[in-house]
């Protein structure tokens, strides 16, 4: 789990748009360049990494029912639990991310984001439904413990052709905007911590027995 | 080495012909299948036990084992696995060591916490106790197999002062116990310091996690002083069905597998197969599968089959038990012995227990009044007289 060269850090990018090409898609890739960027002006390297879910689906469906995950599904799992930060995108679907999303964080190890800085994005038809990332995904991230940033991007349609994106006020706080500053604050978190992030090795037993004697 | 079946009595619609079993009807299958077993010169037979629907494996294995015990006569009676986190650890005592005078010796028992979130709160119990539980009970289980009188005081049963439980074991040796644990390092480490054995039940679970546990429990037996790290005592569960043509076997078991109560719908037999041990072919390639686990897990003691499970008719089991004990288990036994090494030791039976502890001894208690300081031995010769 070391990066042994220099410390590049590791950008995993969770994304649940199924659609071809999908908008989840784009707005993920817009949220990790602009991360890449961003953290290279504060001197950090990183690479990325997409976990497109899709790829996944049937592995999901078997492993919420198996209990584990293997292959592929396993790999994607262990990359997310050893990344320096990880970006997560999902469509919006019945007023909250979707099922593929959400079956994708119900087979993560426990403590897998612990600690882990968080930058969430999600896409859907209207801006209606852009407090989904507010009241669904962010307690869904503080439940697990991440470290999400202040900024979480939401993209409807139009936003895919204003300039700037949405806004009366145009570049100041349309989707370029809100990538930028939300990019920004995740290059902030990425560059502000030591790369390779330690994680308990789940079979080492914390005490002794003797102690686990005791405890009883 | 020791090979053997268990049996968790799941009552499962045969999604071939849409047909249940009867919970009579299941229960005297597992019977007559051990039965078949011990006639087979397969080495244990171990049953479940649940609370629950849609189960018929005994709330008490020992009722189960006394009844096997009667009707066999070589093969090992264990369990899969018996509660240690809802059961009194006196009632474990008392009923196990009367099943093992039942059946002279031929008793051992794998301890587990159970899957079934309800059994704690049935039983009175806090499942975010689970892991001290199994701590306790099973400590107190220990001192009243081994001790006479027992005083003893914890957190989670009412204080005992001079307590005995009785029958005293066989032969002044308990049954040889295994701790059954899929994901809890805790359990593992329990294993290891009591020297005890470490069954992983790996029937759904990748090889890579079944190594990880068993190196944590084989690491932290030598370091709690029983030996080597591969002479700890290891046992692992297995899934099999077979007919001479493979093809055959994956015809015929497709729909169970496909309809099974816990993967079924899931994932495809063919990626299941890749990933657990549940081999689905000729008895040769059953024979090749798990000759090769002791690479992953080292040279270990025993293995566990499950056959009757998934809804499978009782005709069907029985074959699948006859492949088992005539033609895969002979081969396995053989490579396992050609390859086990000299100072790897063999699964504890009665008779080894009782050898390694110099000898059978008698450890009945008699009853004195402590008024008159007769025994019942004493008056009863003394009202003959």
């Amino acid at each position: 789990m070391t990066n042994g060269s220099n410390d590049v850090r590791r950008i995993v990018v969770i994304q649940a748009g199924t659609g071809q090409p999908s908008s989840t898609r784009l707005l993920a890739d817009r949220l990790a360049g602009a991360t890449r960027d961003a953290a290279l002006e504060r001197g950090v390297d990183s690479t990325v990494e997409v976990i497109d879910l899709r790829d996944h689906a049937q592995a999901l469906a078997g492993a919420v029912l198996t209990g584990f995950a293997t292959g592929a599904l396993r790999e994607a799992l262990d990359s997310v639990a050893s990344a320096d930060a990880v970006i997560a995108v999902t469509p919006i679907y019945q007023a909250s991310y979707s099922g593929l999303f959400k079956s994708f964080i119900d087979v993560l190890d426990e403590g897998a984001l612990r600690g882990t800085p968080v930058l969430m994005g999600a896409t859907a038809g209207t801006a209606r439904h852009s407090l989904v990332l507010e009241h669904a995904m962010r307690p869904l991230f503080a439940y697990l413990k991440a470290v999400t940033v202040p900024t979480a991007v939401f993209a409807a349609s139009e936003d895919w052709g204003a300039i700037g994106g949405t806004g009366d006020s145009g570049a100041s706080s349309g989707l370029d905007r809100r990538i930028t500053v939300a990019a920004s604050e995740l290059a902030d978190l990425v560059a502000g911590r030591a790369g390779t992030r330690n994680r308990t090795d789940d079979f080492t037993v914390p005490a002794g027995f003797e102690e686990l004697l005791r405890g009883a | 080495m020791q090979f053997g079946i268990f049996t968790v009595g799941d009552v499962t619609q045969d999604p071939t012909t849409g047909r249940t079993p009867s919970e009579n009807e299941r229960i005297k299958n597992m019977v007559e299948l051990a039965i078949h077993a011990d006639q087979l010169g397969l080495d244990v037979v171990a049953v479940g036990e649940h609370h629950n629907p849609p189960f018929a494996a005994p709330a008490n294995p020992p009722v189960l084992l006394g009844n096997i015990a009667a009707q066999t006569k070589n093969i090992i009676l264990s369990t899969a696995t018996t509660l240690i986190t809802t059961n009194d650890p006196v009632r474990l005592a008392e009923d196990y060591a009367y099943v093992q005078h039942l059946a002279d010796g031929r008793v051992d028992l794998m301890l587990g916490r159970g899957n079934t979130g309800p059994v704690y709160p049935w039983f009175g119990k806090d499942i975010r106790e689970g892991i001290p539980l199994a701590i306790e009970n099973y400590a107190l289980l220990r001192r009243l197999w081994t001790e006479d009188n027992v005083t003893w005081s914890g957190k989670f049963r009412s204080p005992l002062q001079s307590f005995t439980s009785t029958p005293r074991p066989l032969d002044g040796v308990a049954p040889f116990v295994w701790h059954g644990s899929i994901r809890s390092p805790e359990i593992a480490e329990q294993a290891a310091y009591y020297g005890d054995g470490f069954f992983h039940n790996n029937i759904f679970w990748p090889m890579s996690h079944t190594k990880q546990m068993v190196q944590l429990y084989r690491r932290r037996f030598e370091h709690y002083g029983h030996g080597r790290a591969d002479q700890a005592i290891v046992g692992l569960g297995g899934q099999v069905f077979m007919r001479a043509n493979s093809q055959d076997a994956v015809r015929e078991f497709r729909p169970y597998f496909d309809n099974a109560p816990v993967y079924g719908h899931g994932p495809s037999l063919e990626d299941f197969s890749r990933e657990t041990p549940l081999t689905v072919g000729s008895p040769q390639q059953v024979i090749e599968r798990y000759a090769a686990m002791a690479d992953d897990v080292g040279d270990y003691q025993r293995q566990l089959f499950l056959i009757d499970h998934a809804g499978l008719p009782q005709k069907t089991v029985l074959e699948q038990l006859e492949i088992l004990g005539t033609q895969v288990v002979p081969e396995l036994r053989k490579i396992a012995a050609a390859r086990k090494p000299e100072h790897v030791p063999d699964a504890p039976t009665h008779a080894s227990r009782v050898a390694a502890a110099g000898g059978a001894r008698d450890l009945t208690v008699h009853g004195v009044d402590d008024v008159t300081g007769l025994t019942a031995e004493k008056d009863t010769k003394e009202a003959v007289r």
